[in-house]
């Protein structure tokens, strides 16, 4: 399997350590180099334990909202008849990430594996990887992996002669951003339009066919195996207090090397531009960066000089999200940025409520007339107030997502909207004014 | 209607993964893949589906509204993706997909008369870091240029 960039010497490889390797994804070469080990060591402990473990290693979730990992394992409750179930989220849709997809093209068994020791932790015994319709490729290949660990013993009964049973599948999503919310994606799974689920209950309690559901991201799945090798302290050590290890970041946009990078979290985020990015462009100057995907609050050049792990990010107003970071040159039209995360948003709406569903509508529409060269300046505020106005006020978190960047963009970059509206010779004349 | 040996073997297959009862989970794979082989997702196929896992019509109906890439209409054999979503855009992909337009002679959602290209304009397809990335039906092209567009397309009989 090809790799897609060139990895850098100044990464710390914990999850991509076999990216690149002869036949990575099959399971000789997973077992030869320590495969299903962290797998058969949990067999022999009790699921308390494993959960303490994946607890002391800080794991939070790669997904987009950085819960806990350990806590979220521990909400499924123990004692309740019937079954429970692992869901795989591989939906990979926030605009700036392709990550997901090389763990399950390169390594696919170091995520079953996860899911495995998850599945003993909540005592859980089938589970669906829900794979964006887009990746076909990716579910096909993904689909060959579990006939050969099936056949070899590695899923179904008796899984490597430990006594546990496990059914794993693959299901393919249709195209819809809102898939990748976890409770759309499960609405999704049981054949039905992705709209969100009104929650408590949390899929802990009720999730896949109202069973009690572990739902997470494949990084964060991927992740277990070594945490049990290594030990979650050790893992926890990698990274930075209650951040705890590596995380696959998805560098884009104007830089020298783009590509998909595992580094510890805390590392600089200009160092990490600079050194692993190689720099800026066309010797160009930086002027903003999106850090986490396109729902995060952008960064000001100025602003990103700080760590990236989850805390500092929240202290600098931002997130480290779902990992896709997008670097921007000094010459990029921050408006026209903005417009197009809108157009994606109101695109990827589902539509259930109001102030998202009207709220990404007029936002693009008042954003398109302002690149059109027809906004007025009462637009400009407009802008920053209606998204205001959304935040919070949302069934699910897209319309924080798509509020998010707006504000941060119309903040930092003003002067930029004035000047699209200072082109419009109408622009402050009384025909405006009233219509 | 009938389906090919495989893809009914396949049916058979995607069944068994859900609770007893619950073989409505097979809703969204079933119209993905039989739509691979018919081309479109027809009202045939979508009464056969229905009657398959005793759901109604109009609960497939509002499946297939709901996902972009479930589509009625026959697409051309060539279905170009172009995207223009933030990373795709910084580096170019905006202009892959005017040009494309030119070329082709079609815009977003549109199909020649020929039946041979379709077009369209899309969101973020996870190739973000390997921008301004395109996929032709579902293979993937990384990094491309305009010049390299013309050559795929070209290369494409
Ligand atoms: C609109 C929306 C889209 C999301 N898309 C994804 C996605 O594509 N992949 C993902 O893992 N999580 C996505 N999430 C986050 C999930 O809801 C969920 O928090 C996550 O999968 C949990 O896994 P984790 O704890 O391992 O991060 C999305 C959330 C929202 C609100
Ligand atoms: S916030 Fe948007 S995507 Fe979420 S439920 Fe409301 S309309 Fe649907
Ligand atoms: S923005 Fe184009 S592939 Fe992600």
């Amino acid at each position: 399997m090809k790799l897609y960039n060139p990895p850098s010497p100044l990464e710390t490889k914990v999850i991509s350590k076999r990216f690149g390797v002869e036949n990575s994804w099959r399971l000789d070469t997973y077992l030869a180099t320590g495969g299903f080990e962290s797998f058969k060591k949990v067999m022999e402990w009790t699921p308390d334990q494993i959960i303490d473990e994946v607890k002391a290693s800080s794991l939070r979730g790669r997904g987009g909202a950085g819960f806990p990992t350990g806590l979220k394992w521990s909400f499924v409750p123990k004692n309740v008849e019937g079954p429970k179930y692992i869901v795989v989220n591989a939906d990979e849709s926030e605009p700036g990430t392709c990550k997901d997809r090389l763990l399950i093209e390169h390594d696919p068994y170091q995520m079953i594996e996860g899911i495995l020791i998850a599945a003993k932790a909540v005592g859980a015994t089938k589970g669906w990887v829900y794979i964006r319709g887009e990746y076909r490729y990716l579910i096909d290949h993904f689909d060959s992996v579990l006939k050969e660990a099936y056949q070899r013993g590695y899923l179904g009964k008796n899984i490597a002669g430990t006594g546990f049973d496990f059914d794993l599948y693959s299901q393919t999503g249709a195209g819809a951003y809102e898939c990748g919310e976890e409770s759309a994606l499960l609405e999704s799974l049981e054949g039905k339009r992705g709209v969100p689920r009104i929650r408590p209950p949390f899929p802990a309690v009720s999730g896949a066919f109202q069973a009690p559901t572990v739902l997470n991201n494949v990084e964060t799945f991927s992740t277990v195996p070594e945490i049990i090798r290594g030990g979650g302290k050790w893992y926890a050590d990698l990274g930075t207090p209650k951040n705890g290890g590596t995380r696959m970041v998805c560098l884009a946009g104007h830089v020298n090397k783009p590509g998909v990078y595992e580094v510890p979290l805390g590392m600089n985020m200009m160092y990490f531009i600079n050194e692993i990015g190689g720099g800026m462009w066309k010797g160009k100057k930086m002027k903003a960066t999106i850090p986490g995907g396109s729902s995060c609050p952008i960064l000001r050049a100025d602003e990103c000089d700080i760590p990236m792990d989850y805390d500092s990010m929240a202290k600098a107003g931002t997130m480290l999200g779902s990992g896709g970071m997008m670097v921007m040159d000094e010459d990029t039209d921050m408006v026209k940025i903005a417009l197009r995360i809108m157009r994606f948003y109101k695109h990827e709406s589902c539509g259930w409520c109001i102030p998202c569903r009207e709220g990404t509508t007029w936002l693009q529409k008042m954003l398109s007339r302002i690149v059109d060269g027809n906004g007025a300046m009462r637009d400009v505020d407009m802008v920053g107030e209606l998204a205001k106005s959304m935040l919070g006020r949302t069934f699910c978190p897209l319309g924080d997502a798509a509020a998010m960047p707006t504000i941060s963009i119309v903040e930092k970059f003003r002067p930029e909207f004035e000047a699209y509206v200072a082109r419009n010779p109408f622009a402050s004349s009384e025909l405006v004014q009233v219509g | 209607m009938t389906f090919s040996p495989e893809l009914e073997a396949r049916f058979a297959d995607l069944l068994t993964h859900y609770p007893p009862g619950r073989q409505r989970g097979a809703l969204i794979p079933m119209l993905m893949y039989a739509q691979d082989e018919v081309g479109a997702v027809t009202p045939d196929l979508m009464e056969e589906l229905a009657k398959r896992l005793d759901i109604s019509v109009l609960q497939v109906d509002e499946v297939v509204g709901y996902y972009s890439m479930l589509h009625k209409k026959p697409q051309g054999k060539y279905h170009i993706q172009i995207c223009t979503n933030v990373a795709c855009m910084l580096r170019g992909g905006a202009e892959l997909y005017e040009h494309a337009c030119k070329k082709l002679g079609v815009g977003h959602k549109q199909t020649q008369a020929s039946g041979k290209f379709s077009l369209e304009e899309v969101e973020c397809i996870g190739a973000c870091s390997w921008a301004p990335a395109i996929q032709v039906n579902y293979d993937f092209h990384h990094e491309v240029t305009v010049s390299q567009l013309d050559q795929v397309l070209e290369g494409l009989q």
